[in-house]
This record gives C-alpha cells, structure tokens and sequence, in this order.
C-alpha cells in the first residue's frame, strides 16, 4: 500500500512565492547564441514568459538538458541548470528528482538527444513516471552537428550524411511516449506561443513524467520543416487541435473531425458526411492509452494533418514520491543505528 | 509436514563423548567442492561462521561458475569454497587445501590437483557411478584404482546415509539427498571440534518458512556429526585454538557487505541522504543487494536501465546535494567514463565502484583480475584526472568506502574505488570499529554569492585556495543560482570559455586538484631493517604478498614490503620509499599495469612480476620470485 495520494497536485513540495516575476527575472546573463531565427528562441521567450505564471521560487527551478542546440537552453534561464552530456538528461534528471522533491526539474532535449543516443533513458523515465517536465525540440534534423538527418527525420531525407537519401522510417514521438507508458504527453509548435503556454501549464501541473514535443524550425539545416503548419491556409486545413471536452473538429470551417473506426482506431471525416454527434469529444485523461495512441497516427511523416495539444494527461502514483515513500517507511519502522549495522548478528571477543 | 519432527531436533548443542586423537593444529585451509547445484557456498559459509564464532583467524575463497546451473556433474558445473582458520593473524585463503571434499567425480577431477600429497581426502562416493565418470572423463574409478594411494582417503556415502536419517520426515527421495551438503558440514564440523548451535540456529531461520527442510538439513547436519562420533573410520580429531587477534568484538564481513557498510557509515558522518544508481553485474550486485535493504538509513537504491543511466542518476543526485554513488564491474566502468568526465567536469562528488573481474569484455564474470588499473586512471577522453583507492582485504572494503566518500566530499570530484572478485566473494574477521571513531565527513553548502568582482553572483568555479575544491552549491539556494554542465568553463566565473589560455590553465588546475588530495604515506614493513628488495603491491594482492614475505623472511633473507591504498594521487614519499631499495618487485594480477605507472613517474625499474589466471596469487608461487630476486642482488 502507498501513501501517495495520486490526486498530488504536479507542484506539490515545492516553495512558492508571492513576489511579483516577470519574464525578465527568467533571463540570465548570458548571451543566447542561437542562429539567427531559429525556433528555439521563440521557445525560450515563451519558456521565460510562461515560468512566473507558476508562482514558484526561482531557486527552486532546475533546467537539465543533453548536447545539442536546444540543449544549450538552460544557459540561458536564471534558474539552476546543468548542460551534461548527449542523451543522458532524463537519468541525470531522475537522480535529483528523486533526492529534491522540492525542485521543479525540466529536461531540455532535442530529436536526436532524446530519441536517438538517449532513447533509452527518455522510455525509462517516461514508464518510471519521474516528476521532470521533458521538452522535446523536435527540428527534424541534427542542428549541433550541422546537418546530419535525424531519428524523426522524413523518409528519403537527403543531408549531408545522405546524399542519397535516408533509409530509416522515423519515429512518432508521441506514439512512442504512449508505448512507453507515458502519462502526459503534449504537442505545440514553437510559432503558437499561446497552444505552447497552455501545453506547458498543464505539464507543469502533472504529477509525473510530462514529454511536450515542439516542432522547432532550424533555418540553417531544416528550414521550413514545418511551414505547412505555419501558413494561413495550409495550416487550417492541416492541423487538429485538441481541446478538453469538445469534440475534435478542424478545417476551414470545421468541416472535418475525427471518428472512430476499425480496431479502436480513428479517422478523418466530413462532418456532414459524418454527423456532428459522431465525432470523438475528446479526453485525454482517459486511462486506456489506445485513444491516445490513435489521435497520435493521424497524420503522417509529411505532415498532412498534425493534432496538437494534450494527447494524454493521466494520473499514475511518480517513481521519485514511491521511492522517497519507502525511504520515510523504513525509517519509521527501523531507527538508524549504524552501530548495529556494524556489529550484525554474529560477532566474538577477543580479550 | 512432518511438524513432529521439530521437536525433536531443538536446544541440545552437540557435544562430544567419544574418545579420539586430538592433534593440535595451528592452521587448516579445508576447500568443499562440489556440483553448482550441491550447495557449496552454502556449506563454506556456514564452515566459516563457525570457526568465527570459535575465535579463529579465517580467509575464504568462493570460486563457482559463471552459469547459474551449468550441466550437472560436469566440470564446468564444480563449484567449490576454501577457508582458512588458524590460531594467529593469516592474510590469505591459503594456497592449496590441507583437507578435500569432493562430493562428485567432478569436483574431485577439478580439485584434486591442488591437494598436496598426504592431505585428507573425503568423498561422497554416491556419486561415482559409471555415468558420473565417464561424463568428466575417467575410465576408471578413482575410487577403486591406485590413484589416490598417497592422501588419506575417506570414503563416505553421504548421499545414501543422509536419505536413511531423513526417512521418517516423510520427505522425497530427492529433498532428502538435497541435504548431503549439512552432512558433510556436520562431519567436518565434529572432526574440527567446531560449536554447532549457530548452524542449527541458523538453519532454523533460513528456513523459517519451510519447517521440514529446516528440519530436515538439521537433521542432516547432525547425521554427519553423528557419523564421525559413532563409526571408527576417523580416529583422529583436530583442534585450531582461537587467534589472539588484536583486542575488540569481531565479526565476519564479505567484501562486497564491507562497501556496502561503508557506503552507508559515509552517508551517516556526512549528514548526507545517500543515492545509489546502478545496474547489475557480476561481481558487484551484492552491494546493490545490500544497500537496497538499508533505507532506514536515507539510502535510496535506483536499478536504472544500463550503467550510464545508473551513473547518470547517482550525479544528477550529487548535484542535488545527496551522496551520489554508483557501482559496477570493468565493462559498466566503460559505459560510464563520458559520465566520469562530466563529473570531472562539474567538479561534484561522486563515488564510482568498480569490483574488478576478468577481462576483456565479458571476460570471466566470476573471476578476479586486477586489470581496471590504467582503465580507472586513463580510460577517459582528455585529461580527466580523478583520484583512486584500492580496498586491500575484505573487512579494508569498508575503510575504502569511507575514504573514497571523504575524498568526492572534500574535493568535490568523482572517485574511483577499485574493489576485485576475490575480496568482493571472500570473507575475514573485522574489528568492528566504534562508528564515534568514524571520520567526521560533514560537508558545507554555499549560502552566499561569492563572485570575487565585488557582485552580488555566485560564481560555480571559485575555489577553496586550500584543497582547490569548488563551492558545493546546491538548487533551492536562493541568489545562488548558476549553470554548470560540460563544456569548459571560465575560471572562477564558471561561463562558457573557449579561451586557450583559460583551457590550459583549468586543466592544469583540475590536474592540480587531484594532485594535491591529501594521502597518508606509505608504511614500510621490514622487520629486518635490513631488507634491499622491496615488493610493491596494490589491491587485493596484499595477502599472497604479505604471506610470502613471511615465507621467505622465515628462510633467513630480508624482505621489505609495502602495499598502495592510494593509486592516485600516490602518496608523497613513494618516489624516496622506492629509491631506497637495489629492487623493487611489483606483482599484479594484469599485465603490469601498476609497474608501468610506477617507472614513468619515478624512472624506477621495477621488475613486473604478472599473472592472470582469474584466481589470486598463491603466497608459494610469490615466494618462489621473491626469493629469486632477493638472492639474485649482488653483494
Ligand atoms: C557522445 C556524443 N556523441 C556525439 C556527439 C555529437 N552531437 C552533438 S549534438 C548531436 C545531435 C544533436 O541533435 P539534436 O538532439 O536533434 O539537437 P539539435 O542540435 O537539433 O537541437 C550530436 C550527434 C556528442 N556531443 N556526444
Ligand atoms: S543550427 Fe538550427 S537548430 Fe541550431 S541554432 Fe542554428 S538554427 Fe537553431
Ligand atoms: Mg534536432
């Protein structure tokens, strides 16, 4: 039995503030050295806008990230940050968020640090539910190493390690958090700084493991990867957003939806073909993953359609307050006294 | 199933009525072997607890396979356990058995070799059947043929008389047999005059949950005890008084238990909660085992995913102001060195455990090596120095620990404790120390900006003048908040510096830190005063080493030896203790790792004396080299 209330609101524990904060005091000293244009600026103006929102001591704030261009973001936020090494933000991250159940960690990482060397750490923290906010700055491409095609790269990607052509069918970072067990997952672009913040607030508030993909722009290796989405009128027709307790409906004049069909599956529709009261209202908190995992197959690689918004937000008792729970448990059953330890069961004495 | 039987077998202790030779003893090395499956781990555990609880001076050797059940009766499959017991301070698990006991064809074909002519010979012949035989290769039977004409051989069906004392639990055939193993414990344990409450005791709560096997292996074990007391195939007895060991309460300690205490004795004397993120492997999970059950104590054990998530987490722990520690064998230490850099870098304590075993690559998973030496001081990118201890013995595991914890502390800078397969399995007395005596390990976090232009910052990379360590400020202090990570760092501000002078300079300084770690000098033991040969050794060699030198001491030559418990930084006078000898003799389980280190720092020439055999030196093979040299230096 645990004594974790799983209702444990996301920012539990951790010390507040009545001081008034503006995006200003989010910003360190350190000139961002980004390219010119780069979605990630956008992402860390939102970032900066968004975090007084949350009421919390920025002392209490930690920024963790990989190696790669968005890793270098928590250079540039006036919170506690470490920049390790590629891949391996999400362990490093699950080790202080185990020991602090005071801080409010956030994971910085990028297509290639989280799906590709760090693949591994991103699936385990995910299924270990750890309390860290994982921003994934999805560019489709390598950035840092100036070019090479990436794990969420589209099929057929000519860069400069190929020349011919990528061979390898990317992953869907939303499915794959889903198939890790994922209990908050979320998808924005970096251009929607409004569907970013409300993406972000909604993290922030989950107990657990949160993955937020952003679709960032690189204009120097990827440019325009996501202009579809970005352009008045491809963008109606393209993307779905998802909004709590509507039905999901999109188009230039919501002439499309979504239905259910085949094997718990779902599908684009004409709503008039359709009927409005067979469109999906959407929930994300439902417990059962393969409504999640459906609305994260519509579309495809080449974006014909992209749902953003919350795919998943459930509740699921987080790895950090289970095993501080049983740290507390066995205090309370057994005082620490070294000496015993030491001495153990068996011992003789040599006069 | 049969409860009835419990009664039976409880309180009496065995005592002895029969009147038989007793032939005083100073020292026995006895080796149990047997199938994996037979329960020899078990049985040398229960020997040695025993001959602790007598008072004796002990050192053992567990040696099995790396399979969990490799194919019965094979050679492969022999599984066996040897201990040594004496009445004064031995330093090894001696070199070759005084007393054999084979419980199969296999187990005497592995074994056999090692038993010096006129040794004690006791095999549970049950086993040597035709099929037995032939599977390890012997036309003939051993048993029956001429040759073991020169050991003192006792032929015992173990097999069949234990199933006869067990008849009436009601128990199959085959649970039955199961307990040979407490039978021929119980015979040794008559044979040796061992006290035997604690075995029963013992029994009892292994098995509190199962009453009949309990049961069952007591009355096993005193079928065997019983056997030498009632038949007259054993005329003589033996007697091993206590050691006069230094004065203190005693117990006995595994190497891997000894870390694992010293790991929680650190974080106790810190004040610190302690963050273990580790992966399994072979030699090292026990410490894992081990520290899982301590959680009363504010340790908290995470089983990540792989190694670089285990040291990940043990980091991200440290920078969160825990105890971050993390554990493995050689090829976890591999997958860990990009995050020993970043250690390196970040300058935050960290305390890496390497139990070392055969390599390379899996190499042999239960064996011993010393061969993680050039791994542990160089085996990451750039010039990423962190310091290096080196347990000695089982119970030195424990102070090991407790060093390495106050050297991440004090100097805020991952450690590497370089533990090995034969002290991590083996097992020996330890003085149990006052944990009052304990080192004080109490760290302080920054509270204040400390920027040296006058500011109102916290700049991560000013340093203490005096031990060139960083201020250990931790997230959640207010005003102090800063960014560290991996790239290179300005000095004292902690910014982002490609400056090439900067970079030359924080390598020499990071060089400089690990340099300047304060360690004690090094002893000399040269009893003579007038010894010309010095041996060098390091680890877990200090044992063989140490017996050997007594060997050859006792031959009337004079012979200095001193043992490294620091490898990096060495101590201060090593360069003088080394150039005062004609010779200096290195030996190492590994290619002459140590040597190398050894004569490009002080252009000493140092003779390397290696195996690497998976099993320790033996204190006769060292001997023999010693002697050599000490004889080859000219007049
Ligand atoms: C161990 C290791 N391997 C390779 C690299 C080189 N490297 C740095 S970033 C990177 C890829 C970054 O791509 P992504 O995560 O998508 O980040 P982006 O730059 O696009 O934001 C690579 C391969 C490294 N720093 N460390
Ligand atoms: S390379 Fe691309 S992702 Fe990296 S900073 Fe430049 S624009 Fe941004
Ligand atoms: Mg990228």
């Amino acid at each position: 039995m645990t004594a974790i209330d799983l209702g444990l609101p996301g920012l539990a524990g951790i010390p507040t503030t009545d001081e008034k904060q503006t995006a200003k005091d989010y910003k360190s000293d350190q000139e961002v050295r980004w390219c010119p244009g780069c979605g990630d600026y956008i992402v860390l103006n939102a970032v900066q806008a968004f975090m007084p929102t949350l009421g919390l001591k920025r002392e209490n704030i930690v920024f963790v990230s990989g190696i790669g261009c968005s890793s270098r973001f928590p250079y540039y936020m006036n919170t506690y940050g470490i920049h390790s090494i590629h891949g391996r933000a999400p362990a490093i991250a699950t080790g202080l968020a185990v020991a602090r159940p005071d801080l409010s960690v956030w994971v910085v990482t990028g297509d290639g640090d989280a799906l590709s060397i760090g693949g591994n750490h991103l699936i385990h923290a995910l299924r270990r539910n750890v309390n860290l906010k994982i921003l994934l700055f999805n560019n489709r491409i390598y950035g840092l190493t100036k070019g090479q095609y990436s794990p969420t790269s589209e099929t057929g990607k000519i860069t400069k390690s190929t020349p011919m052509g990528s061979l390898d069918h990317p992953f869907n970072p939303i499915s794959l958090a889903l198939g890790a067990e994922a209990t908050f997952v979320g998808r924005a672009l970096d251009s929607d700084r409004k569907g970013l913040t409300e993406v972000l607030q909604a993290a922030a508030q989950h107990r657990g493991s949160a993955l937020v993909e952003i679709y960032q722009n690189c204009p120097i290796f990827n440019d325009g990867a996501f202009d579809v989405l970005k352009d008045p009128e491809e963008k109606e027709r393209r993307l779905i957003p998802l909004r709590q307790g509507e039905p999901v409906r999109f188009g230039p004049d919501g002439d499309y939806g979504l239905v259910r069909s085949g094997f718990g599956g779902l599908e684009i529709a004409k709503v008039s073909e359709a009927g409005e009261e067979n469109l999906v209202v959407h929930d994300p908190t439902i417990d059962d993953p393969t409504y999640s995992f459906a609305l994260s197959r519509i579309g495809g690689e080449d974006l014909s359609h992209t749902v953003t918004g919350i795919f998943r937000n459930v509740q699921r008792a987080t790895y950090d307050d289970l095993a501080r729970d049983q740290i507390t448990t066995a205090k309370a059953a057994k005082p620490a006294d070294l000496q015993s330890l030491l001495r153990g069961r068996d011992t003789w004495t040599v006069e | 199933m049969s409860t009835g039987v419990e009664g039976e077998t409880n309180g009496h202790a065995l005592k002895s009525t029969r009147h038989t030779e007793i032939t005083k003893l100073d020292r026995v090395v006895i080796r149990f072997a047997g199938d994996s499956g037979d329960g020899m781990q078990l049985t040398g555990d229960r020997f040695t607890s025993e001959a602790a609880a007598f008072g004796n001076d002990l050192a053992t050797l567990p040696n099995f396979p790396a399979e969990i059940r490799a194919p019965q009766g094979t050679l492969p499959g022999v599984s066996s356990f040897q201990l040594h017991f004496a009445d004064y301070d031995i330093l090894t698990p001696g070199d070759r058995p005084d007393v054999l006991v084979a419980m199969n064809p296999a187990a005497l074909k592995a074994n056999i070799g090692d038993l010096p002519p006129g040794g004690t010979l006791i095999v549970n012949t049950d086993e040597f059947n035709k099929r037995n035989l032939q599977k390890v290769g012997y036309d003939t039977d051993p048993l029956q043929d001429d040759s073991l004409d020169s050991y003192q051989v006792h032929k015992v069906a173990m097999a069949t008389i234990t199933r006869s004392a067990l008849e009436e639990t009601g128990l199959s055939k085959k649970d039955a047999e199961r307990a040979k193993n407490m039978f021929a414990l119980g015979l040794l344990s008559w044979m040796y005059h061992r006290p035997t409450e604690g075995t029963e005791q013992f029994l009892r709560e292994k098995f509190a949950k199962k009453p009949d096997i309990a049961e069952a292996n007591i009355l096993a074990f005193r079928a065997g005890w019983n056997y030498g007391e009632t038949t007259e195939s054993f005329a003589t007895t033996y007697h091993v008084a206590p050691a006069k060991l230094n004065p203190g309460t005693y117990r006995q300690i595994t190497g891997n238990t000894a870390l694992a205490y010293g790991i929680v004795a650190a974080g106790q004397r810190s004040g610190l909660e302690v963050v273990l993120g580790t992966y399994p492997i072979t030699p090292a999970s026990d410490i894992l085992h081990e520290l899982s059950r301590h959680k009363n104590f504010g340790v908290t054990t995470i089983q990540a995913e792989d190694e670089i998530a285990g040291i990940g987490m043990a980091l991200g722990a440290s920078y969160g102001g825990a105890l971050g520690v993390t554990s493995t064998s050689g090829p976890g230490i591999a997958l860990k060195s990009e995050t020993i850099g970043l250690g390196v870098m970040t300058e935050l304590p960290l305390v890496v455990i390497d139990v070392q075993r055969g390599g390379p690559s899996t190499g042999l998973p239960t064996k011993t090596e010393q061969a993680d030496l050039l791994q542990a001081m160089y085996g990451r990118n750039g010039e990423s120095p962190v310091p290096i201890i080196a347990p000695q013995s089982p119970a030195d595991c424990f102070d090991a620990a407790v060093d390495a914890a106050r050297i991440a502390l004090e100097y805020r800078t991952p450690v590497l404790l370089l533990s090995d397969g034969a002290i991590a399995n083996g097992s020996e007395p330890w003085l149990i120390p006052d944990v009052e005596t304990l080192p004080d390990l109490r760290v302080t976090f920054a509270t204040k900006p400390n920027a040296t232009d006058g500011s109102d910052e916290h700049w991560p990379y000013v340093r203490d003048p005096e031990t060139l360590a960083r201020e250990w400020a931790v997230p959640g202090t207010p005003g102090l908040q800063h960014r560290i990570g991996g790239l290179e760092k300005q000095d004292g501000k902690g910014s982002i510096s490609y400056d090439p002078a900067n970079h030359d300079h924080m390598v020499r300084l990071r060089q400089a830190k690990i340099d300047g770690i304060k360690v004690p000098d090094l002893e000399v033991d040269d009893p003579s005063g007038k010894a010309r040969v010095l041996v060098l050794g390091w680890g877990s060699s200090f044992g063989p080493i140490g017996a050997a030198c007594r060997r050859v001491r006792k031959l009337g030559l004079a012979i200095a030896q001193t043992h490294l418990r620091h490898l990096n930084p060495f101590p201060a006078n090593l360069g003088d203790v080394l150039r005062s000898y004609d010779r200096v003799v290195i030996p190492e389980m590994n290619l002459g790792q140590l040597a190398m280190l050894i004569r490009a720092k002080f252009l000493v020439d140092a003779i390397s004396y290696t195996k690497v055999a998976g099993l320790p030196f033996k204190a006769e093979e060292l001997q023999g080299v010693f002697t050599d040299v000490v004889k080859g230096v000219p007049a």
